[in-house]
């Protein structure tokens, strides 16, 4: 009897908690698909390759599709830019009108036409004001030759990409702009994923995939390049030790471990994660962080503070599928400063979003706490045939076997963990978090790759944008809780890069802590909005906001005016 | 001239002598000391444990179910060897959602209660591992994987690994059920891809990996599962190939099989045949021995 109980207990686990718990019903938030009200048309197509990879070409073409914010024109509100990844299908920059809609004027401003036989094809974006004039520069990586593309005007680029010394091949899936040594001008953090001497159009072999499942090392390598202040870049990756060869699909910066300098986390597809911690500016360290005894494939890593604990959080991404494989979504819980590790607490429904991608922490429903918006699936292509049995073949298997394209089954037409809907996490504290995708109308079944977080109307909500892969953008706009409270700042560094990118603010109001930092590039393939936006449930008022600018400066303000974006220019000395 | 051949003979080698002494151990002494070589490559080089509370679980289950089990049916606690391999090979092998730790608790009960509840003639028919990771997968599949991964694609690992097994397999008397599986599954599966005009090695690739390795050496030669004789038990294991190719064929084809069929086809076909072959196999032999010995066996 025992026997079968035991059995019957497997069948019954197996489909989950028998109901939701009663939060769920109530989360606080809608999301509305306004994509089409917006004015957003933006479909992304994938790229194409050597004939020679033409068997899994679905999956070597299966990235590309990226959005980023931020305020081009400098006009107060939010843009969006879109990459495409296929030649001859333009980028888009949609400029956002203030009413609800957008118009794309990429080919106007010139950071349409970059994906182009011989140059590359795009695969994502990052903003940030690498020459502190105030408006916001753009970089654009790609498998190929990256692009950096100066704002002249606030209207139109110039492609200053050989005049900075930036023009390297790289197989690139993600860059975040960041200040490592702090001196007031961004630098670029370059990931690469294909090796450098790889060009996937002109192949010399087959043999450019991962040279193991789980711990592969011979991926393109990642580059660090120091902003010297005169319009040129210099390649200090091997001087700063940040050339990781694994392959880097995500990084994120903050000050993990409170010394007030930089740190780069990184998410590696099948590899484990890493993170590099700045020593002053003169080189990174290495380090272990716990981090080395899980290895996954992470797909990208977003910074939050998950528990308000006034921490930064590190939320990485990797790949389940029923019945083959879980490797499980990490929430990793920031302790470096005491016990100098990153603690895994994922569990329940968060570690597991089906083949999970770009994710981004926001306060959905202004109560305080972070929600995690991820978006996921891979390859949606025939409904009846599914390449995981292929993919099984093949990844359990020792040698060279993996490493060679020309070894993998051919794809077809085959789904791989295709039609999979994106999840929102609701979050309760020490209750754990909860899906609560569909009752709150995130309800597509695109292949998601880039999400990003905006408040694109300037009105306390964080709308959110999903780039999805080969297929069209969508717009969900976010209506929260109106009986909560909000707060949001925009950042201008003097000391600091223009753009505030580093820079962290923590507020207190009551109980109630939160922290947030300016990312140059954040989740997979995106970046936020540049102002951090707090949630204040219902409190009245902040106590206390703390922001700590990457000069090392820090700034203390005493009850800023709430329910609304307040503008904070660092003190010039 | 043999007078003098005798003279000169070299004593036997220290290899001969732990080899000769070798034949003298339990069997199952060499299998526990294979699986915690498995098991100390596999963490210590690439952290395939996943948490040291599933292994602690697992072995726990597996020990004190054994013991309780036994004492109740033999009113004596057997040798627990058996549970630790059972609560190893199950850490090794299972890969739940999330943190979920249960299904190394209803495991590790599975694995070794089914010894007690699946039995004939006072032998149990289904390898416990085998068992308890095939039902889990069956009965839960959106909360349990199985291992279907590399161990790091490392040569030295896998050779480390490969040769102790072998050694090992040919000490404990099974090599051929080892080797009568690896070429069945080459021909078969070289066949099976000839056929539906499929690229022969990834269809020779899966056997190259480490859930590969413990079916092999863990699952498909356990002493206490395979039939009596070595013919016997070379036909059994080209049987179990030939279900595992033609849960390949259908997995091909794209028939509506369970996920579990598609993920650990080896393991099904094992789940599947062995105890089929057990049962008939212990039937065969009680009508062969004389009434007397007919009988099933008392506790072993």
């Amino acid at each position: 009897m025992p026997f079968l109980a035991a059995i019957l207990l497997a069948m019954r686990l197996d489909e989950g908690p028998s109901r939701n718990a009663a939060d769920a019903a109530h989360p606080g938030f809608t999301l509305r698909d306004a994509t089409a009200a917006a004015g957003i048309h933006f479909v992304h197509h994938r790229a194409t390759f050597d004939p020679l990879i033409a068997g899994i070409e679905p999956h070597v073409a299966a990235v590309g599709a990226s959005v980023s914010v931020a305020d081009f024109d400098s006009d107060g509100l939010p843009d969006l830019y879109f990459t495409n990844s296929r030649f001859g299908e333009p980028n888009a920059l949609y400029r956002n009108r203030g009413d609800g809609t957008f118009e794309e004027v990429g080919a106007l401003a010139g950071v349409a036409a970059l994906n182009r036989p011989g140059d590359g094809v795009s695969m994502g974006a990052v903003w940030g004001d690498f020459d502190n004039d105030g408006r916001e520069d753009l970089f654009v990586y790609r498998y190929g030759y990256p692009v950096l593309l100066r704002n002249v005007d606030g209207h139109r680029f110039e492609d200053v990409t050989e005049k900075a010394g930036l023009r390297h091949w790289i197989n690139s899936n993600g860059a975040i702009w960041l200040d490592y040594d702090r001196d007031g001008k961004l630098d670029l953090y370059v990931t690469g994923y294909f090796r450098d001497d790889i060009d996937l159009w002109h192949l010399k072999s087959t043999r450019i995939m991962h040279d193991s499942f789980e711990y592969a090392s011979n991926g393109g390598k990642n580059h660090l390049y120091h902003n010297l202040g005169d319009g040129k870049f210099e390649d200090v990756t091997d001087r700063m030790h940040v050339g990781s060869t694994r392959w880097t699909l995500a990084a994120a910066s903050a000050d993990f471990d409170g010394d007030g300098w930089p740190d780069i986390y990184l998410a590696n597809d099948y590899g484990p994660e890493e993170l590099y911690l700045n020593d002053h500016g003169t080189r990174f360290v290495l380090s272990t962080a716990g981090l080395e005894a899980e290895s996954k494939s992470g797909m990208s890593v977003t910074l939050g503070d998950a528990f308000n604990r006034g921490r930064l959080d590190a939320f990485v991404t990797n790949i389940s599928e029923r019945g083959y494989i879980f490797q499980n979504n990490n929430l990793r819980l920031n302790e470096m400063n005491d016990r100098r590790r990153f603690r895994n607490v994922a569990e329940g429904q968060i570690a597991d979003a089906g083949w999970a991608w770009g994710a981004q922490f926001g306060d959905l429903n202004n109560d305080g706490a972070n929600e995690l918006f991820v978006a996921n699936g891979f390859i949606s292509a025939s409904h009846d045939r599914n390449y995981w049995y292929a993919m099984s073949k093949i990844a359990g298997a020792n040698g060279r076997l993996f490493e060679d394209a020309a070894t993998w089954p051919a794809f077809g037409d085959a789904s791989l963990s295709g039609y999979e809907r994106s999840r929102v996490y609701l979050n309760r504290g020490v209750a754990g978090w909860i899906d609560v995708a569909d009752r709150v109308g995130a309800t597509d079944l695109y292949d998601g790759r880039a999400v990003a977080m905006a408040d694109l109307s300037n009105r306390g909500a964080m709308d959110v944008i999903v780039a999805n892969q080969n297929q069209p953008a969508v717009l969900y706009r976010d209506t929260p809780d109106a009986a909560n409270h909000w707060i949001a700042f925009k950042l201008v560094g003097t000391r600091s890069n223009r753009s505030a990118i580093g820079a962290e603010v923590s507020i207190e109001a009551g109980e109630l802590r939160q922290r947030r930092v300016v990312d140059g590039g954040s989740g997979f393939a995106s970046q936020n909005d540049r102002r951090p936006h707090f949630g204040l449930g219902k409190h009245e008022w902040v106590d206390r906001v703390v922001i700590d600018w990457p000069s090392g400066t820090r700034q203390v303000l005493t009850r800023p005016q709430i329910d609304g974006i307040v503008t904070i220019t660092e003190p010039t000395r | 001239m043999s007078n003098v051949a005798n003279a000169v003979a070299p004593p036997a080698s220290l290899l001969q002598r732990g080899w000769q002494r070798g034949s003298s151990i339990d069997p199952r002494y060499l299998i526990a000391f294979l699986i915690t070589v498995v098991l100390v490559v596999a963490q210590l080089r690439y952290h395939m444990v996943g948490g040291y509370q599933r292994l602690f679980l697992s072995l726990a289950v597996c020990v004190a179910t054994e013991a309780l089990l036994s004492w109740f049916d033999r009113g004596k606690v057997v040798n627990l060897l058996s549970a630790y391999i059972s609560g190893i090979s199950l850490t090794l092998l299972t890969k739940p959602q999330g943190g979920a730790i249960w299904p190394f608790l209803i495991g590790g009960f599975l694995a070794i209660s089914s010894k007690y509840v699946l039995r004939y003639r006072d032998n149990h028919l289904f390898n416990p591992t085998n068992f308890a990771i095939c039902a889990l997968l069956l009965a839960a599949p959106a909360r349990v994987s199985v291992l279907s991964h590399q161990f790091g694609n490392d040569v030295v690992t896998n050779l480390v690994i490969w040769i102790f097994g072998l050694i090992i397999a040919a000490r404990v008397g099974v090599l051929h059920i080892t080797l009568t599986y690896v070429i069945s599954f080459l021909v078969l599966n070289g066949i099976r891809a000839a056929v539906l005009g499929q690229a022969l090695l990834p269809e020779l690739a899966p056997i190259t990996g480490p859930m590969y390795q413990l079916f092999l050496f863990f699952m498909i030669t356990d002493p206490r599962t395979v039939v009596k004789g070595k013919r016997p038990q070379i036909v059994v294991t080209v049987l179990i190939a030939v279900a595992e190719m033609l849960i390949r064929v259908a997995s091909d084809r794209g028939w509506p099989l369970p996920t579990a069929f598609n993920a650990a086809p080896a393991l099904i076909a094992l789940w599947l045949v062995g105890p089929v072959a057990k049962f008939i196999d212990l039937r065969r032999l009680a009508r062969r021995a004389p009434p007397s010995l007919s009988a099933p066996a008392p506790a072993r």
